[in-house]
């Protein structure tokens, strides 16, 4: 098979880590070669973050570059703006419609762009925009927006909810267990 | 087991399964986890160094005394750890020895991007450089046989996409290393002149013997391929984008180990092939290699000397088709990295800003203060170089700016090579004021201890450095701790230290507030109504604050109560 790809892009902070180390070990336990790339550091400090989760028979490059991306899981907007080149022709964006200001345009040196949405529909991308902060809110937390987007991805994935909650479980704290599954849930059923 | 490890859990894994057991590092982005991970072990001694150089002679000394023995370093902290790493290379090892660098190409956070590969070909260490996690657990198990069987510290070479992505791993049982008994070796480890003139022919021959090994070596290794038009030589992470761009196209001489390279393996490879190309990130070296043993290659001409490769950039080289997808015709605002809502460092620089200082920087999350609309900084080096850089400044300007400079540095920047800068101000006698940005914590690496914060490595209370009394001790007079949450104060300090002719320092106290024992007020209770829209508030770069429609607003999820806003507001819009 083909190598697949999946771009998950976001706001330092956002848990986009969390989210592709959780796709991560649901595509091992499927038997794929997968490599997952992060980066830490400075870039963390509420700056752009990209991680980039690859799987197949055999994967080679930790990254994905532009136009190869088969899916593209977006935790904010202007984000989803910044990366949808990466997007290969007939790909997923997947968007969470949240919008945090970086620091430009809270100085009033540039303007948040309109209409984020349609623009990027104009272009013929296939997106599937969500208000994922508000139904996070709704299960519980705004913190498990990140779980409600990885739902949402997991819709376009042909594998069993279960599998998923296997590798939710693992990964977040025990505590936060419950509220983060229906947040994922929640997500996948909107 | 087959699990995801990342490049640096796996190095660490392997330091494990081979029986290490001494480990000393000091923080740096993307070495990091190698140590944080390694110290789950109980088997395995961890600890932080205060900084490179004292790791590097630390682990060494262990080695020394018989235990396998390791450090980890970004490659800016290998230059910090270079004298010893010269002398290293000349006394050899007692039980084996591993030194990892990881570069950073594309500066996803660094202040340069060197090839630290160059360090291993000068110092003539062997270097090995693995290109998933797979190879970094293997290659580190590796180093140690070859460490002990040719008698030299191997160095491992990682990068930002090798550490910092996670592959498939199996890992094995740790096999314990017995220790090998110390006994004097006065002539082996005491590097005199005398001594060194009768090491350094050893380490030439030491050299031709790693080359032979690397000529059958079977990291270095030929992959086959469909056509003999191009061969392709290449390592660590620019392997897998050759893979993934070129499949098994043409062949392929991956090369496991970087320093020395072989010779006949090469030659034999380029006269099996049209043309070699070399692709390697950043700096020629193998492409050197090759010219210089007389292969005829083409490298950098193709790839250039910036920044990171991918596959589409060997795609573009090769002149297949790259990816493309479809690009928002749109000026999409750039999201840099920003101090965080709460941060300690932001009020302490808006006290630097209003008094329009300049402000000698250096490493680490307080360096974001140089960003708009802060702004507050005049440079940024490497760690330590604010302390001296101050001096050398204030000694040059006179008394006129003396009176108008600072210094900023981190505690754990401090402790790193900070102090050394201080004693010079003491000694030398320069009215320089520095101030220590102390939020008990090296901060941007991801929250690890240093001596100031009174815990260690693998977490338990410690001796804690007393900042005070260390400054004091140096022959500081003037020392003197403000809370930077407190504008008036800091702004009081900052001025009576700047006016006082004699050498100061200020210790701003406060720590950083994403660690998890702080406590916040919350949010504060913003109140619109009373906001006249004068953006008093906005000159503090808080990404909690935003204007909207004119009125000031308060992102909730990300306000922690600091209250370095309200302090700014003359209409009671933000709280008191």
């Amino acid at each position: 098979m083909k190598t697949e790809k999946l771009m998950i892009v976001g706001v330092g902070g956002q848990g986009t880590l969390l989210a592709s180390k959780i796709v991560g070990k649901l595509l091992l336990g499927k038997g794929f070669d997968v490599k997952v790339s992060e980066v830490h550091g400075m870039s963390q400090r509420g700056g752009s973050v990209v991680t980039y989760v690859s799987w197949g028979e055999k994967v080679y490059a930790p990254i994905v570059d532009k136009g190869e991306a088969d899916y593209i899981l977006a935790f904010e907007m202007l984000e989803a703006a910044r990366y949808a080149e990466f997007l290969k022709p007939g790909g997923k964006l997947i968007a969470n419609t949240q919008q945090t200001n970086p620091m430009p345009v809270i100085t009033g040196a540039m303007e948040y762009p309109e209409d984020i949405e349609g623009k990027l529909k104009t272009l013929g991308i296939d997106l599937d925009a969500i208000d994922a902060l508000k139904t996070a809110e709704a299960a519980g937390s705004a913190k498990a927006t990140n779980l409600v987007l990885l739902g949402r991805l997991a819709k376009y994935f042909p594998y069993p909810e279960e599998d998923w909650i296997e590798c939710i479980k693992t990964g977040v704290p025990e505590k936060f267990v419950d509220m983060n599954i229906k947040a994922f849930k929640m997500g996948k059923e909107l | 087991m087959k699990q995801l490890m990342l490049g640096n859990e796996a190095v660490a894994r392997g330091l494990y399964e081979a029986g290490c057991s001494f480990v000393s590092s000091y923080p740096g982005t993307p070495s990091t986890e190698i140590t944080e991970t390694v110290a789950k072990f109980k088997e395995v001694y961890a600890e932080w160094a205060p900084n490179e150089k004292v790791a590097m002679e630390s682990a060494f000394g262990a080695s020394l005394n018989g235990k396998r023995s390791f450090c980890a370093m970004k490659h800016v902290g290998l230059n910090v750890a270079a004298d010893p790493l010269f002398t290293i290379a000349y006394t050899g090892v007692n039980a084996g020895f591993i030194i990892a660098v990881a570069d950073d190409a594309g500066m996803h956070s660094s202040q340069n991007e060197q090839d630290s590969r160059h360090y291993a070909v000068s110092a003539k260490l062997p270097m090995l450089e693995p290109s998933d996690s797979a190879e970094a657990l293997a290659f580190t198990k590796l180093a140690y046989e070859l460490s002990e069987k040719f008698d030299t510290a191997v160095m491992i070479k990682m990068c930002t996409r090798v550490s910092h992505s996670q592959s498939i791993v199996e890992t094995s049982d740790r096999v314990e290393a017995a220790p090998i008994p110390y006994e004097r070796k006065a002539q082996k480890f005491i590097m005199t002149p005398a001594n060194a003139i009768k090491r350094h022919p050893i380490v030439e021959e030491r050299t031709k013997a790693l080359t032979e090994w690397a000529e059958t070596a079977e990291i270095n290794r030929v992959e086959g391929g469909k056509s003999a038009e191009y061969g392709i030589i290449t390592s660590s992470t620019c392997y897998q984008y050759v893979k993934e761009a070129l499949g098994d196209d043409f062949p392929v001489l991956k090369l496991g180990m970087i320093n020395p390279l072989p010779v006949k393996k090469i030659r034999d490879f380029a006269a099996s092939v049209k043309q070699v190309i070399v692709v390697e990130e950043l700096d020629p070296v193998i492409e050197n290699h090759c010219k210089t043993i007389g292969v005829d290659v083409k490298g950098k001409e193709l790839f250039g000397l910036l920044g990171e490769i991918s596959q589409n950039s060997v795609r573009k080289a090769f002149g297949y088709p790259m990816t493309a997808g479809v690009k928002l015709d749109e000026s999409i605002p750039v999201r840099p990295p920003v101090m965080c809502a709460g941060c300690p460092h932001r009020g302490l620089f808006y006290v630097l800003k209003k008094n329009q200082l300049n402000v000698i920087g250096d490493i680490g999350c307080y360096t974001l203060g140089s960003a708009a609309p802060l702004g507050a900084m005049d440079s940024t080096i490497c760690m330590g170089a604010s302390v001296s850089g101050l001096h050398g400044f204030n000694k040059a300007g006179g008394a006129e700016f003396a009176k108008k400079t600072v210094a900023v540095i981190g505690d754990s920047t401090f402790m790193h090579s900070g102090v050394t800068g201080l004693i010079n101000i003491a000694y030398n006698e320069s009215a320089s004021t520095v101030i220590i940005l102390d939020n008990s914590i090296t901060g941007m690496t991801g929250h690890q201890q240093n001596p100031t914060t009174g815990f260690n490595l693998k977490g338990d209370p410690c001796t804690k450095i007393d900042l005070e009394t260390l400054c004091k001790a140096v022959g500081i007079k003037r020392v003197r701790v403000v809370d930077p949450y407190n504008l008036a104060e800091c702004n009081q300090a900052v001025k009576e230290e700047l006016a006082a002719e004699e050498p100061s320092v200020i210790i701003s106290r406060r720590p950083c507030a994403l660690l998890k024992y702080v406590k916040h007020p919350g949010p504060i209770e913003g109140d619109a109504s009373k906001c006249v829209g004068c953006k008093s508030c906005m000159k503090i770069g808080c990404p909690a604050i935003s204007m909207k429609k004119g009125k000031v607003s308060i992102d909730a999820t990300l306000c922690t109560g600091c209250g370095v806003c309200s302090q700014l507001c003359n209409f009671g819009a933000l709280g008191k």
